[in-house]
């Protein structure tokens, strides 16, 4: 048992009352759209007792654990409870997990962005489940008239062994509701974690496997009409005027307007990235008559700033690559006076295209706004910043606005930007009716907060051992300066360069998962794997010399290195136990590794492939993981397997690019998403056992496959792929 | 407008709508039958998948009008009690990430054991080909389909 601070205020249980009367409503509201069997209905307790904002216990011993933060598909939700479940110490069948609204009283960070939410979480989720622990103890021990030290706790059983008494939480958990909070309690030590750390099924699963209503596009309610909106057609173009008749004529269509979403004088948040001042809003009775409405509008835009094409922003990337910064972001050494001594120099360009995030459910949210209250409920990963926003938007205190997030259909970073949640609540202002905003796969890949395009240029020196002795990267992308100064392998280089530039551009970027890392990782493990082979050094071993340097004789002050490179190397060493590394080849196919580290997680991945005339074939990926605790193996591995078949598939066959300001692709049947048959045929993952607290599992997976991947190819084709989408690096990869 | 009558999951429904409507949206506006998903609307990622007459299907793009007296089955009437094969070997597998597209997934692999009973690894790959997973658990559909047909 470890002591820890409850950090819990006599707050959170005050505003309990305001959850239930307000948010759980809601979210009651929203499930009861799914009917429970006869066995869940007699299961169901009689009286549910609040011991916090994240859990109430039933009468008959049955807890239902609000899940906090949004779910986008990395599982939270069923991980986030399993923490709480383990140190309430119930059995996990007997746990309800529930979707909490946004509440800023109760939950802290109810974001679901950079991998963060169990990292982040984990503390208060450990400390929120011992907590009611300790109070049902302390109940029992009242009731019992023993010393609450003499307590134990089994899986929802309180036992007291001098007495030989034994109860249920249910039959003590109405006492425990009136007892202080208190100050201190313990926590389980990881040896004793019983649901941590063992699968457990995604409690979503038997929803979703019947096409129950999830998500936000699942929403229906009495009255509810459907809106769609028509933004601007170009990056830099804005509305002007239109000719609705036509449209408004139409059947089911209710009106037809543009619509400001954005005043002048609102205060945005960065979740709003992306934001469109003036759009025009369809209103109508269902999702096909607003869409063919839409085609029968005249709208006319005009031109506010330049329309940039994809060739723009090559040639002013490449000029960036040419052009050095005013100042260094990280300069140990000389790099310029060791590429003079240096017996051999080695230079690559890598590049990568803008992408969409292309979440399979595109964007959409409920709302009904009336003067008394703002109803939203729908995907988003950002609630709490849409909250401030519609403050200002709507001209509503925050008390008036109730925000409940539904299970999403893909993140992937979209979901950040709330501004369709934004255009749904004023165009329910407007219409003083509930809506629901509807995106067309066109409106959600052409009105995209896009990854940037990235350029990047590497330049290493080696000595006549082969020894690394100077390492330049300079690099630029759109809207993003793409360059994590303090990684690998800074700290491990004597001379060492790194230069970066933003390129500044009118078409919307932001974070998409495992923001900078989905390119620099690749570009780096790639290039890292051209300089081992120019050492003449297996490409592993040539790694590891690295970290060996970064650990014993790190060059600069260490913390100043954004790595730990003893768990680095570790990653590395497994992978290369677990794939049987003897070099670039196995069995007749062709082996790339890879290493990175991002959102606190190590990774390190080797890939067997062949290629089959143009097209590669990927037998296995080992991947080796250190993230600390694993919560959930069975879904963690999911994890892991989604971020390389993520990874692989956008570093492939992916791309957005630009006409005039437009994006050229605008549905499936142009921009390319990987497939089943392009998937690797197997995949095995390894965590690392060293019970450091959690980190992050959504994203590390993704990064480093790229550069794996490039590494198999060089060894099965010879020639080397520094530009992405991987098929259109010439010569052709697949036809 | 125009009224049809649908077969859908074995009970007749009437509905009132314009005849271009794909049965996509006549299933979720007018039906409230919203287990079957909007993905794209131009039969490119099988999230919308539905069976017509026993064959899977992409019902974003199949005006009402051109189903007749065809046979429609929907995710949510795939089994009364969520425990078609296939159904049950996903949650085995543990197959979704944020699970959107799986209704279509588990449509298209449904459809494709009633034909193929046992069908191989390549087999499988090809038919659930046409299904977008953006999450990426490929490895785990072609798990389950293949534990499904095994059962």
């Amino acid at each position: 048992m470890t002591l820890v601070k409850t950090k819990i205020g006599r707050r959170s249980f005050i505003r309990n009352t305001g959850l239930a009367s307000g948010g759980l409503v809601l979210g009651f509201n929203w499930l009861a759209s799914c009917k429970m069997t006869p066995e869940q209905v007699n299961a169901m307790p009689k009286e549910w007792f609040e011991l916090n904002g994240f859990l109430k216990v039933g009468d008959n011993g049955m807890v239902t654990i609000m899940s906090p933060n949004p779910e986008i598909g990395q599982n939270v939700k069923t991980a986030m409870p399993m923490i709480v479940a383990e140190e309430l110490d119930v059995a996990w069948k007997d746990v309800i997990v529930e979707q909490a609204p946004l509440n800023t009283d109760i939950f802290t960070r109810q974001l679901a962005g950079g991998s963060q939410s169990i990292r982040q979480g984990w503390e208060s989720l450990r400390m929120t489940g011992a907590t009611a622990r300790q109070m049902l103890k302390e109940a029992a021990a009242q009731t019992w008239q023993v010393p609450v030290d003499e307590i134990t706790t089994s899986e929802g059983m309180l036992h007291h062994a001098a007495s030989d008494k034994s109860a249920g939480y249910g039959e003590m958990a109405s006492i425990a509701a009136g007892l202080e909070v208190p100050e201190e309690v313990s926590v389980k030590e990881i040896s004793e974690f019983k649901i941590v750390g063992t699968d457990r099924k995604n409690v979503d699963g038997p929803k979703i496997v019947t096409g129950k209503p999830l998500f936000g596009l699942d929403i229906q309610r009495e009255g509810m009409l459907t809106a769609m909106i028509v933004h601007p057609p170009a990056f830099g173009m804005k509305y002007k005027s239109m000719d609705a008749t036509a449209a408004k004529a139409m059947p089911g269509i209710k009106d037809v307007f543009p619509v400001v979403v954005y005043p002048e004088d609102a205060e945005k948040q960065w979740s709003d990235g992306g934001a469109i001042a003036e759009q025009v809003a369809i209103v109508g009775n269902s999702t096909w008559e607003c869409m063919q409405a839409k085609k029968a509008l005249e709208i006319e835009w005009e031109e506010a700033s330049t329309l940039e094409n994809s060739a723009y922003h090559d040639e002013a990337l490449n000029q960036l690559l040419e052009t050095a910064p005013k100042e260094a972001a990280r300069k140990d050494g000389d790099v310029e006076k060791a590429f003079k001594s240096a017996a051999k120099i080695v230079e690559s360009v890598y590049t990568a295209p803008f992408l969409a995030h292309n979440t399979m459910e595109p964007m959409n949210f409920f709302a009904h706004v009336t003067p008394e209250k703002a109803e939203l409920l729908g995907p988003i990963q950002t609630p709490e910043f849409l909250e401030k926003t519609l403050v200002s938007v709507l001209g509503m205190p925050a008390e008036k606005i109730d925000i409940m997030m539904t299970r999403m259909g893909g993140g992937f970073g979209r979901r950040l930007y709330g501004t369709f949640a934004v255009e749904a609540a004023v165009i329910s202002q407007r219409m003083q009716a509930p809506i629901k905003l509807v995106y067309t796969r066109e409106d959600d890949m052409t009105q995209g907060t896009y990854r940037p395009s990235y350029k990047v240029r590497y330049k290493a020196g080696l000595d006549d051992k082969g020894n690394l002795i100077a390492w330049h990267v300079r690099g630029a992308g759109t809207n993003d300066d793409l360059i994590f100064e303090n990684r690998f392998p800074a700290g491990a280089v004597d001379n060492y360069l790194a230069e970066k530039h933003s390129l500044q551009t009118n078409v919307t970027t932001g974070a998409w998962r495992a923001p900078r890392s989905n390119f620099i990782a690749g570009a780096e493990q790639a290039f890292m794997d051209e300089v081992a082979e120019a050492a003449g050094k297996d490409p592993i071993a040539f790694r590891l010399e690295l970290f060996d340097r970064a650990i014993n004789n790190p060059v600069g002050d260490p913390k100043n290195n954004d790595y730990d490179p003893e768990r680095y190397a570790g990653v590395l060493k497994l992978v290369r136990e677990k794939s049987g590394w003897t070099g670039g080849a196995n069995n007749g196919k062709s082996r790339g590794v890879s290493a990175y580290y991002c959102h606190n997680s190590y990774v390190a991945q080797v890939m067997d492939l062949t290629v089959d005339g143009d097209k590669p074939n990927i037998d296995k990926v080992w991947c080796a993981v250190d993230c600390g605790i694993v919560i959930n193996p069975l879904s963690a591995k999911n994890q892991i397997e989604g971020g390389i078949v993520d990874g692989i598939g956008h570093a492939t066959y992916s791309a957005l690019s630009f006409s005039n300001g437009q994006s050229d692709q605008k549905n499936f049947d142009t921009y390319r998403l990987i497939r089943n048959m392009e998937a690797p045929k197997e995949i095995e993952s390894f965590f690392v056992d060293n019970g450091i607290d959690p980190t992050g599992l959504g994203e590390p997976s993704l990064p480093p496959i790229m550069g794996a991947l490039a590494n198999a190819l060089y060894r099965a084709t010879g020639r080397r792929y520094y530009h992405q989408p991987f098929i259109n690096d010439k010569p052709p990869l697949v036809g | 407008m125009a009224t049809f009558t649908l077969n859908i999951n074995g009970k007749k429904q009437e509905v009132d709508v314009d005849p271009s409507t794909p049965i996509l949206w006549v299933l979720r506006d007018h039906l409230n039958m919203v287990g079957t998903k909007f993905g794209c609307g131009i039969a490119q990622c099988g999230a919308c998948t539905i069976h017509l007459d026993g064959t899977a299907t992409r019902s974003c793009i199949l005006p009402v009008s051109s189903i007749g007296d065809k046979n429609i089955t929907t995710i949510e009437g795939l089994s009364e009690n969520g425990d078609h094969p296939v159904q049950k070997a996903w949650l085995e597998v543990d197959v979704p990430q944020c699970g959107y597209c799986q209704a279509g997934q588990i449509m298209t692999a449904s459809a494709l054991l009633e034909k193929n009973p046992n069908p191989t690894d390549e087999e499988i790959e090809t038919a659930m080909n046409g299904n977008i997973c953006r999450c990426g658990t490929y490895l785990r559909i072609r798990k389950a389909v293949k534990m499904a047909s095994e059962s």
